[in-house]
């Protein structure tokens, strides 16, 4: 990679230095070429030349040689975005989005000012308002379940209440793990050990059949609900570590300087030691919410239908959209949704890095 | 000024509240309190609940009888065996499956990072597309693709494909199995375990040699050699008791030779390129981390390309490379619970599952689960804490 920069030579001195450097690497380039021909002229063959456009059910697609079955997706698309959420009342969803971006977007744009009060609009205002949105049973709005949540909808949801809820925990767990109270250290470093030393899956399984055996016999929790708990727990043995680093980062003068001040431990970390840490791990930050939505979709192991589970349900359980290449072009859909949300995130991570680098260097 | 002196005497008999040492051991004395009553409610409503629903507790069941069956095992298992056993059939097909599946990635992986670090440019592209794509996708979703997509989509049995003498169709692959005829495979345990020993002889042997005289010895080579020369010398010594069971097409199915699940198949492929290319971001920043320097000190010695990567640069790179790598090595075992999702019957899918729904001990089973996991970790992080300590930059 350092021989690309070729300010001296031409293009052709640049592929022959590149490419074709030795007869090894000639036949590496070839056989790469090759590969890349093929795969690309598969994928376009299956995804455009020989893809189903239309049609009204899967018999469209049952022909030799089909390539994707575009019309399961197109058909399917409310369900696939909304879950079972009732059509006319779709529009809630949307109003939620679009009440959350306009406090996202000139959150995530450095220059744009008044970031607190952004922060607690989205933090304070928006989860109430957003809510009561799309649950509805205030008059004007009529009650929906959350058993017809679902979709890419309910893996927004989810990973985005468990981020939010695992903060908070995040921060006391890292404050404890740091902590010069033994105790306080001691359980803090169990919970994080033990919930970072077994997968999700059980954490899952805890939350829907453990928890309900932990509370008082009249107390019932909605499956949502238990599957939020369970993941916010998980996320937030992971956030802490990302803070912890963010913690130790801090040099001790700034510690010191605010014991000399006289400020209160609450003063001190409030004030002058988290603000600084948690800027310093954002991008570590944004890197735990990618893990997250990416593993939102073992909800479904617990029989709840984010993005992956209603397709996967639509793709094995019915009958009218059978046909040889629908699993596929529902695998395609979903694996485009996440790669597109995962992908756009990690960019901006890896952008906020830079920034935050660029900034140490003055 | 009296009055002055008593609000005076008042603040300092409040001073010990303001003593950082009184406030922590009140906070900490809370905590314990708070987690004690969580502790005594939990498990009095659990108790309460289990009552009120009838269900059992404790670990009796261990020893009751499974009565299910169980695709695949190591180990033998017949559903009249006890649920005990199931747990050990599922453990060791977790065991199993990260097993290879952590050798299988390391090896892609480590390709994949040296692919992108590569002189060659469409190499190096090709590689970052791989990660890119692959580590943004859920790993659950690509498991289905492989099990729906891939190995449920192979032809049926009557129409499997021939490679070779394997066999492949929608119930797997068959391989022919190597049955060996009489007593002997503790001779070749044996074999193996002198080779073992020998090899390792012979690499202390070559490394002090290296050290006083300079002169090197391929003590690599000659250990891989012997491992597999002497059980095969013992074979052959034995006369080859080596038959192969062949699969045969029955009636329905295949019979016979050794029949590896399409599940197995769907989450090892799963597991191995999802956490490949993790590694492969592992050792490419492992391998940037060098610096410079290194690698132009060595050629300046006089070090030709491959040993400047093999004496300089590898060794120094495996100092970042491998933490993080047992992480991944973690993460791979732990996602390996995802096996209940495609139906490979590992721990989560047999005793999480299946156990669970039989019995309805809750409480019992997921802690066993969660307790397996747990002390996987452990380990882990404690041959790692060693390791650490070993390879840790020896400064003066």
């Amino acid at each position: 990679m350092a021989t690309r920069h070729h300010s001296h030579g031409t293009h052709v001195d640049w592929v022959k230095a590149n490419l074709f450097s030795s007869w090894g690497n000639a036949a590496l380039t070839l056989l790469s070429l090759a590969a890349i021909a093929v795969l690309f002229w598969q994928a376009l063959d299956w995804a455009l030349l020989s893809a189903v456009l239309t049609g009204k059910d899967g018999s469209a697609c049952v022909k030799p040689g089909a390539g994707a079955c575009w019309p399961f997706i197109t058909h399917k698309l409310g369900l696939f975005m909304y879950g079972r959420y009732p059509a006319p009342e779709r529009w809630r969803i949307d109003l939620t989005y679009a009440l959350a971006l306009a406090g996202l977007v000139p959150l995530m744009i450095p220059r744009v000012p008044g970031k607190l009060w952004l922060s607690l609009y989205l933090l304070g205002a928006f989860p109430l308002i957003g809510f009561l949105l799309v649950r509805g049973g205030v008059p004007g709005l009529p009650y929906v379940p959350t058993e017809l949540w679902g979709g890419l909808f309910l893996t927004l949801v989810v990973a985005s209440v468990g981020i939010t809820a695992s903060f908070p925990i995040g921060i006391l767990l890292a404050l404890g793990r740091r902590s010069e109270l033994p105790i306080v250290r001691w359980a803090s470093i169990a919970f994080i050990e033990f919930v970072r030393g077994v997968p999700l899956v059980t954490v899952l399984f805890m939350s829907s059949v453990m928890l309900p055996l932990f509370l008082p016999p009249d107390v019932t929790f909605d499956k949502l609900l238990r599957a939020l708990i369970g993941v916010a727990l998980f996320s937030a043995a992971y956030l802490a570590e990302v803070i912890r680093g963010g913690l130790q980062a801090i040099p001790r003068g700034q510690y010191e300087a605010a014991d000399a001040l006289g400020l209160s431990y609450a003063q001190k970390m409030g004030f002058i030691v988290l603000p600084q840490a948690v800027k310093l791990v954002i991008p570590g930050i944004v890197n735990s919410f990618i893990s997250l939505f990416k593993d939102t979709s073992l909800v479904l192991i617990i029989g709840l239908f984010d993005l992956l589970g209603i397709v996967q349900q639509s793709i094995s359980a019915d009958a009218k959209w059978f046909s040889p290449q629908t699993a596929a072009t529902g695998y395609v859909f979903a694996g485009a949704v996440f790669w597109i949300f995962c992908f756009g995130m990690s960019r901006y991570s890896a952008f906020l890095e830079r920034l935050l680098a660029g900034g140490d260097k003055r | 000024m009296a009055d002055m002196r008593s609000r005076m005497q008042a603040v300092r008999s409040l001073d010990w509240l303001y003593d950082p040492k009184t406030r922590g051991l009140i906070f900490q004395v809370a905590l314990v309190l708070a987690l004690l009553i969580l502790g005594y409610e939990i498990v009095t409503n659990t108790a309460e609940n289990l009552k009120k629903q009838n269900l059992a507790s404790g670990f009796g069941f261990l020893g009751k009888t499974a009565s299910f069956d169980i695709s695949q095992t190591l180990i033998e298992y017949r559903s009249t065996m006890s649920y005990g056993r199931a747990f050990f059939v599922g453990l060791l097909n977790t065991l199993l499956v990260s097993a290879l599946g952590i050798v299988l990635a390391t090896l892609l992986g480590f390709a994949i990072g040296l692919g992108r670090l590569s002189q060659n440019f469409i190499v190096a592209r090709l590689s970052t597309a791989y990660v890119e794509v692959v580590r943004n996708v859920p790993l659950l979703l690509q498991l289905f693709v492989w099990y729906v997509g891939v190995l449920r989509a192979m032809p049926m049995p009557q129409q499997s494909l021939a490679l070779g003498p394997a066999h492949i169709d929608v119930r797997g692959v068959h391989l022919p199995r190597a049955m060996l005829q009489g007593d002997v495979g503790w001779i070749l345990v044996v074999a193996l375990l002198c080779g073992l020993a020998w090899a390792l002889v012979l690499a202390r042997w070559a490394r002090r040699r290296q050290i006083e005289t300079g002169q090197t010895f391929p003590a690599a080579a000659a250990g891989l050699g012997l491992l597999t020369g002497l059980p095969l010398l013992a074979l052959v010594l034995l006369g080859m008791p080596v038959g192969l069971d062949y699969p045969h097409l029955g009636r329905y199915n295949f019979e016979g030779g050794l029949t590896i699940e399409p599940e197995f198949l769907a989450l090892l492929a799963g597991l191995t390129f999802y956490t490949a290319a993790f590694i492969a971001e592992i050792v490419r920043s492992g391998i940037e981390a060098v610096p410079r320097g290194q690698k132009e000190a060595a050629a300046a010695l006089g070090l030709r390309p491959w040993q400047v990567q093999r004496l300089v640069v590898i060794p120094q790179a495996m100092r970042v490379i491998i933490p993080p790598l047992t992480n991944q090595y973690l993460n791979l075992t732990k996602n390996s619970s995802l096996a209940v999702a495609i139906g490979y019957p590992d721990l989560v899918s047999v005793f999480a599952g299946t156990v669970l729904n039989q019995t309805n001990q809750a409480v019992e089973v997921i802690l066993i689960t969660m307790g397996v996991y747990l002390a996987i970790s452990l380990a882990t992080a404690l041959a790692m804490n060693w390791f650490n300590a070993r390879m840790a930059l020896v400064e003066r």
